[in-house]
C-alpha cells in the first residue's frame, strides 16, 4: 500500500526547491546584456552597472515571477478542490476582472495633481496596482456576497457569478478602452495583458507578503482540501466543518490573486496547467501538490519571463504568449502519456 | 439507557415539499434496523439528516446528546456514512480514498501514522479491496468502488454505520456480500447499523428489524414478518405480490405477481 509520507514529502520539494534556485540564479544572469556575477559582487553602489542591472533590474523581476507563478498555481489548485473543477483557475473567481477595472481606472484617472506633494510612492509604479488591489477587494465582497446563502458558500453559484461578474468587467472595460484617447488604450492595452517589469522591492516585497502567507493559510488545510474534493456532504460526514474551510479558500486565495494581479496583470495558464501536471506526476493529495504545484509554478514562470525577455531581446514579449505556446504542447504531451490516470 | 439515534417528531422540508412528517423513531445500541419505502419517502433525507449534512425541525439525539451539540470531527468518529453515489473528480488511488477515513483521528498537519494505516489495511480486507489497494479509483468497477467507500467508513471506526443503498449498483454476489458484511459488523463489532434498502428479500433476510415509510412517515415498524405483508405492499408498492415463508430460516419473501401473467 503505497501512501504519502514524510519522505516522499521531502523529497519532492527538496527536489524542486533545488531547481528553484538554481532556475531563480540563472534567470538572473540570464539577459540580452551579459553579465558577469563575480563583476556585480564586487562593487554593490549605482556607479557599477553590472551590479544595478543584476540587483535593481533582474533580481526583483525574477523573484517577482516566482511568487506569481507559484501563487497562480497553488491557487489553481485550491480553485480546483473548492468548485470540485478541473477547469477552474484564477482568472475565473471574478477577483481578477475587479483588479483589472481598478487597475485601469487608476490609470485613466491617474492623480497627477498629487505627484509633487506624494512623489516617490504614488509614483506610477504602486499607484495603479493599488487602484487594482482595492478593485479586487471589492469584487471579492461582492462576489461572496453573490455566493452565499444560507451562511454556505455554494460552489456552482461563486463559479457561475465569477464568470458573469468577469464578463461585465470585460464589457465595462472594452467600453473604456473605445472612448479614452490612443495613447491611453495603448497603455491599458499593455496593463492588461500583464507582465512582470518591476524595479521596485517594495512592490515585489508586499507580493510576497501575500503569497506567502495566503500560502501558508491554505496549506494548512491541505487534509480538508482533499475531503472537499469529494463534495460537500461526503467531507462533512468525514469530518470537515465545510462552511468555514469554504469561507476561507475563498478569501485565502482571493487576497492572493487580488495583489498578484494587481501587480502583475492577467498572467494565464499558470494557475491552470501546474494544478494538472503536478497532478499526474505527484499525486491529488492536497499537502503535497499544493507546496509542490508553488513550487513548480515559480520555477515555471521564472523561465517563461525569461525566455520572453531574451526571445526578441532587446524588445520584450508579453510573458502569457510564452507560458501559452511552450507551456501548450508539454501539457498536451503529459495528457497523452498519463492521461489513464485522470478519472473520465 | 440511551438510544443510539432517537428523533422525536421529525420533519423536513424542501422549500414548502414536506418529505419527512413527524417520524419519531428510536434505533437502540447494537442494532440493526433496514428502511425500506418506495423512491420519494424520505430514506436518504432521514440518513442525511442523521449524519448532520442536513439539519430538519425536531430533535435529533445520538447517544442522548443533541446532534446539533457534535462538532463534526468528533460526529465523523461517532458516525459513518456510506452514500449511494461517489463522485470522485481527481484521480485519487484506492488507499488515499480509504485513509480519508481516518482524517478526523490525527492532525490536519499530520500524516496517517501506522496506526492509521493498520485500520485501513483491516478495513480493506475486511471488504476484499486491499489487493487492489495502489489503483486508482475510477479505474474500478462499481462493486470495486462501493466497497471502498465502505472501507472508507469502518476506517472511521464508527459506532453507528449508516449506508444508503449500499447495495444498489452491485452484481448479486457482492449484494450479499455486503448484506454479510453488515450482519458480521453488527454481531462481531457491535456496530449499530442504519441502512436503507430497496431489496425487499434481502432485507427480509438479514435484518431483524425493518421500518417502512411513505410520504415521509413511519408506516409499519417491526420483524420483517410484521412489516412485509401481501397487504402492505401492495398498499406501499401498489403491485401485486406473494409473500411465502422461506421453509428453512422463517424469513418472508415476496414473489412478484405481475398483471397478465
Amino acid at each position: 500500500m503505497k501512501v504519502l509520507d514524510r519522505r516522499k514529502m521531502l523529497a519532492v520539494n527538496g527536489v524542486l526547491l533545488v531547481l528553484l534556485t538554481l532556475s531563480v540564479l540563472s534567470c538572473t544572469l540570464l539577459g540580452p546584456v551579459r553579465l558577469d556575477l563575480w563583476q556585480a559582487l564586487q562593487n554593490l553602489s549605482a556607479v557599477n552597472p553590472d551590479a544595478e542591472i543584476l540587483f535593481r533590474a533582474r533580481l526583483p523581476r525574477v523573484l517577482l515571477g516566482v511568487a506569481i507563478g507559484g501563487g497562480m498555481a497553488a491557487c489553481g489548485v485550491v480553485l480546483q478542490a473548492l468548485l470540485r473543477n478541473p477547469l477552474a483557475c484564477p482568472q475565473m473567481i471574478g477577483v481578477s476582472g475587479g483588479a483589472s477595472l481598478g487597475g485601469i481606472l487608476g490609470l485613466i484617472f491617474f492623480p497627477y495633481w498629487l505627484l509633487p506633494i506624494a512623489g516617490e510612492l504614488l509614483g506610477e509604479i504602486s499607484w495603479v496596482p493599488l487602484a487594482a488591489f482595492i478593485g479586487a477587494l471589492l469584487s471579492m465582497v461582492l462576489i461572496y456576497r453573490f455566493s452565499l446563502f444560507h451562511g454556505r458558500l455554494h460552489p456552482y453559484h461563486l463559479l457561475l457569478s465569477g464568470v458573469i461578474f468577469n464578463s461585465i468587467i470585460a464589457a465595462i472595460i472594452m467600453f473604456l478602452n473605445s472612448i479614452v484617447d490612443f495613447y491611453q488604450a495603448q497603455g491599458l492595452l499593455f496593463w492588461l495583458m500583464g507582465s512582470l517589469s518591476t524595479r521596485a522591492y517594495l512592490t515585489v516585497g508586499f507580493i510576497w507578503a501575500y503569497i506567502v502567507f495566503g500560502f501558508l493559510w491554505l496549506w494548512t488545510k491541505g487534509l480538508s482540501l482533499n475531503l472537499i474534493t469529494l463534495g460537500e456532504e461526503a467531507a462533512m460526514q468525514l469530518g470537515v466543518e465545510t462552511g468555514s474551510l469554504q469561507r476561507q479558500i475563498f478569501v485565502a486565495s482571493s487576497l492572493m490573486i487580488g495583489a498578484m494581479v494587481s501587480v502583475s496583470g492577467m498572467i494565464g495558464f499558470v494557475g491552470l496547467m501546474i494544478p494538472h501536471v503536478m497532478r499526474l506526476i505527484v499525486g491529488s493529495d492536497h499537502r503535497l501538490l499544493l507546496p509542490a504545484s508553488f513550487l513548480a509554478g515559480g520555477i515555471f514562470l521564472c523561465w517563461a519571463d525569461t525566455l520572453a525577455r531574451i526571445l526578441l531581446a532587446p524588445a520584450e514579449l508579453p510573458v502569457g504568449i510564452i507560458t501559452a505556446f511552450f507551456g501548450g504542447p508539454f501539457f498536451l504531451f503529459l495528457l497523452y502519456r498519463e492521461g489513464r490516470k485522470l478519472p473520465v | 439507557m440511551n438510544s443510539a439515534i432517537r428523533t422525536d417528531n421529525l420533519t423536513f422540508a424542501y422549500k414548502d415539499q414536506p418529505v419527512l412528517d413527524g417520524v419519531s423513531l428510536s434505533v437502540e445500541k447494537g442494532e440493526m434496523v433496514g428502511i425500506l419505502g418506495p423512491n420519494g419517502s424520505g430514506k436518504t433525507t432521514l440518513l442525511k439528516i442523521f449524519s448532520a449534512v442536513l439539519t430538519g425541525r425536531g430533535e435529533v439525539k445520538l447517544n442522548g446528546r443533541n446532534i446539533q451539540t457534535y462538532g463534526k470531527r468528533e460526529l465523523s468518529r461517532l458516525s459513518a456514512m456510506v452514500p449511494q453515489e461517489s463522485q470522485i473528480l481527481f484521480p485519487y488511488t484506492v488507499a488515499e480514498i480509504v485513509l480519508m477515513g481516518r482524517s478526523s483521528y490525527h492532525s490536519p498537519l499530520a500524516f496517517e501514522g501506522e496506526g492509521d494505516l493498520d485500520v485501513a489495511r483491516a478495513s480493506m480486507e475486511l471488504t476484499d479491496c486491499l489487493s487492489f489497494a495502489d489503483r486508482y479509483l475510477h479505474e474500478l468497477s462499481g462493486g470495486e468502488k462501493q466497497r471502498v467507500i465502505i472501507a472508507r467508513a469502518l476506517t472511521q471506526e464508527p459506532q453507528i454505520l449508516l449506508l444508503d443503498e449500499p447495495s444498489a449498483f452491485l452484481d448479486l454476489k457482492h449484494q450479499v456480500q455486503v448484506f454479510e458484511l453488515m450482519r458480521w459488523l453488527n454481531r462481531e463489532r457491535r456496530l449499530t447499523i442504519v441502512a436503507a434498502l430497496h431489496d425487499l428479500n434481502l432485507a427480509a433476510l438479514f435484518f431483524p428489524r425493518l421500518v417502512l415509510l411513505r410520504d415521509g412517515r413511519i408506516y409499519r415498524d417491526g420483524t420483517p414478518k410484521e412489516v412485509l405483508t401481501e397487504e402492505t405492499i401492495e398498499e406501499i408498492y401498489g403491485i401485486k405480490v406473494r409473500v411465502e415463508q422461506d421453509t428453512s430460516n422463517q424469513k418472508p419473501q415476496i414473489f412478484v405477481r405481475p398483471s397478465g401473467l
